[in-house]
């Protein structure tokens, strides 16, 4: 692993508290957790262990009870709602597990959206259109998907532009959600390099939830929920 | 890119939004139907007679006068005498005047005694004429013209002898002196459609052998000598008078009704329609009671729509949400959803209006003589529509609101 600045955190979160109710079984309780700038970090946990709530709470979908949490440095959680989606647009680039592309939108339409809402993504892009088409060949998408609606996409196709539409515009961290439950190991591997390589190619820090122990070794390091979080009852 | 996309996921749920349209713009249709049934229902009323000034008939109540004289309904409080229309009619503002006598009828329709001035005075609908549609005007003593209307229903055509009953619920008929259909007035949508019209001199002759009121027992005057007899008018029931200027209507009204002969009363029929409107106003109310619910009703149905699709698209508003789209734009985008819903349903809402009535507008014309205006939306419509518009994107805040709860809460989870 390369990294430009040891220190520089891109996720620094301390003491955060989160539930949804008073009555609510579920609390999470992270005391400390960061991500160094330019790592690949894999997330494991078992369902239910807070692993979405917690890409929930670093993306600023949600605010934490109490605690810290800094991207770059910035402490997020005292950001309005308008100010934390505006922070998530510029530094953040989301892959779901399902993808969730706009399936009436073209591949192109989809992957510049992120840059719609970002002008600090978007002055990172020249010619958008190259851009996404470029990113789209790095990513070994056929040429003439470009045009294609996202609904007439494989699977595999689908997933490949979901990643381009969150490394368009170089944001400094990307999030993905268990995007490689769905396929079987090979498919697995080749789309995790293809990931890895634009990631490092966007010099972006990833930061990847998924529940599979097998993929521990492709990344710099790995955390356990259960060694990060404190349970509460 | 907000409008392209919105169009294009309005597109991708062609059939949702298609039949979304289609409802709205029926409701919207029949808002406009019956604005439209409203508005000419009230035209065609105020517009069956115009371009007469005064009215004048015995003294009683404006609209008595207006619905006997130009509706033909009720009857006359009394005539009014021959030398007291001829002083008014010598007045120096009057240009023209058309007397009318009435009281008796014919298979249930009004019999109207008048000369031939009426057909070249009579105007409806902002001025148009009343026109032959067959045969002649009253030549002979015992011609008769019919509307459209008592044509139709008595299944009467040109040479159709007729005999004219005493009284209006009379069993006592003037069969000693048949009359002859010698004209079919042209459709008017006016109660002359209702009218049988003859000479005054006719009703006089066939008065001739009825001098107590009643027919006098024994006396049949042979018809060839009543022709040769004066049959001038004693008495009329009323007159419809024009006058050379309109700034005279209130000094020539004013001497009527201070007429020390007789007593009369002068109206100006346009102020008595609107009292005589107003009293059948309560339809037109109920009317306008129907529009503004079928208003309430597209709105509570659009929003209803909406909010049935928000699931549908709640994994659509998730990706918005974390592309970074804030709250105003999970909200513009519903509310620009319901705007072109809107604008597109009040496009297809009009189109089938103008179709609809132009296919049915001779259809209601004919039956119920209402003449439907087609040309143009009024600028009240417009409005409407404007105001439409308005409620549309307000009321699709209320689903707006709850999707963009639905996106905090559905944050990074959103598996749909």
């Amino acid at each position: 692993m390369e990294k430009s600045n040891l220190n520089e955190k891109t996720i620094q979160i301390n003491s955060v508290k989160f539930h949804w109710s008073n009555k609510s079984k579920f609390k999470l309780h992270i005391p400390e957790l960061s991500v160094v700038k330019g790592e690949k970090v894999l997330l494991l946990g078992e369902s239910g262990s807070g692993k979405t709530t917690l890409l929930s709470l670093i993306c600023g979908f949600l605010a934490p009870l109490s605690g810290n949490i800094q991207l770059n440095e910035k402490l997020i959680n005292n950001l309005s709602a308008t100010k934390r989606d505006q922070y998530r647009s510029d530094n953040i680039g989301i892959i779901f597990q399902q993808f969730n592309l706009l399936p009436y939108a073209n591949v192109i339409d989809n992957i510049l959206l992120p840059l719609y809402f970002s002008k600090l993504r978007s002055a990172n892009v020249s010619d958008q259109r190259e851009t996404a088409i470029s990113i789209c060949q790095s990513l070994r998408l056929p040429e003439d998907v470009v045009n294609m609606k996202a609904s007439e996409l494989s699977v595999g196709q689908q997933q490949r532009v979901a990643v381009a539409r969150a490394l368009i515009g170089n944001p400094p961290l990307v999030i993905a959600d268990e995007p490689t439950s769905s396929l079987d190991t090979d498919a697995q591997n080749i789309f995790l390099d293809l990931m890895f390589s634009q990631v490092a190619s966007s010099n972006s820090t990833l930061l990847m939830v998924s529940h599979d122990k097998s993929l521990s070794s492709k990344f710099d390091r790995v955390i356990d929920m259960k060694n990060v979080s404190v349970k509460e009852q | 890119m907000l409008l392209k996309l919105t169009l294009n996921s309005l597109y991708a749920r062609l059939l949702t939004v298609g039949m979304t349209v289609f409802a709205i713009s029926l409701s919207l249709m029949l808002y406009m139907s019956v604005e439209k049934l409203r508005t000419s229902a009230y035209t065609s009323f105020t517009d069956t007679i115009s371009q007469t000034d005064l009215i004048v008939g015995a003294r009683t109540s404006s609209v008595q006068l207006l619905l006997y004289s130009v509706f033909r309904i009720g009857n006359a409080t009394n005539n009014i005498t021959w030398e007291s229309y001829e002083d008014v009619i010598d007045r120096k503002e009057v240009a023209w005047s058309v007397p009318i006598s009435l009281g008796d009828s014919h298979k249930g329709f009004r019999v109207m005694g008048t000369n031939n001035e009426f057909f070249k005075r009579y105007k409806f609908r902002g001025g148009q004429s009343i026109e032959l549609e067959k045969g002649n005007n009253l030549d002979d003593l015992y011609d008769v013209i019919i509307g459209a209307g008592v044509a139709e229903k008595l299944n009467y055509s040109v040479e159709t002898p007729l005999i004219v009953s005493h009284g209006l619920q009379s069993f006592s008929d003037h069969d000693d002196q048949p009359f002859r259909v010698s004209g079919i007035l042209a459709k008017t949508g006016t109660p002359v459609d209702n009218t049988v019209i003859v000479s005054l001199e006719a009703i006089e002759a066939i008065h001739v052998d009825w001098s107590t009121g009643a027919k006098i027992p024994g006396q049949l005057t042979p018809v060839e000598e009543i022709r040769q007899m004066d049959l001038s008018p004693k008495n009329i029931t009323a007159a419809l008078i024009g006058v050379n200027s309109k700034l005279q209507i209130f000094q020539l009204q004013r001497w009527i009704n201070e007429y020390p002969e007789e007593s009369l009363s002068s109206i100006l029929p346009g102020v008595a329609l609107q009292e005589l409107w107003r009293i059948v106003g309560v339809v037109e109310n109920l009317l306008l009671g129907i529009s503004v619910t079928v208003i309430f009703t597209t709105l509570i149905g659009m929003t209803a729509i909406i909010f049935s699709s928000l699931n549908e698209r709640r994994r659509e508003m998730a990706i918005w949400r974390a592309m970074g789209a804030s709250p105003k734009v999970v909200i513009g985008l519903l509310m620009l959803e319901a705007f072109i819903i809107s604008v597109m349903s009040i496009i297809v809402s009009t189109v089938m209006l103008f179709l609809t009535l132009y296919v049915l507008q001779p259809w209601i014309d004919n039956t119920y003589g209402i003449l439907v205006n087609i040309e143009t939306l009024a600028v009240k419509d417009i409005y409407i529509f404007m105001l439409f518009i308005l409620s549309a994107s307000l009321v699709s805040l209320i689903p707006a609101i709850r999707a963009y709860w639905f996106s905090i809460n559905d944050g990074m989870t959103i598996k749909i």
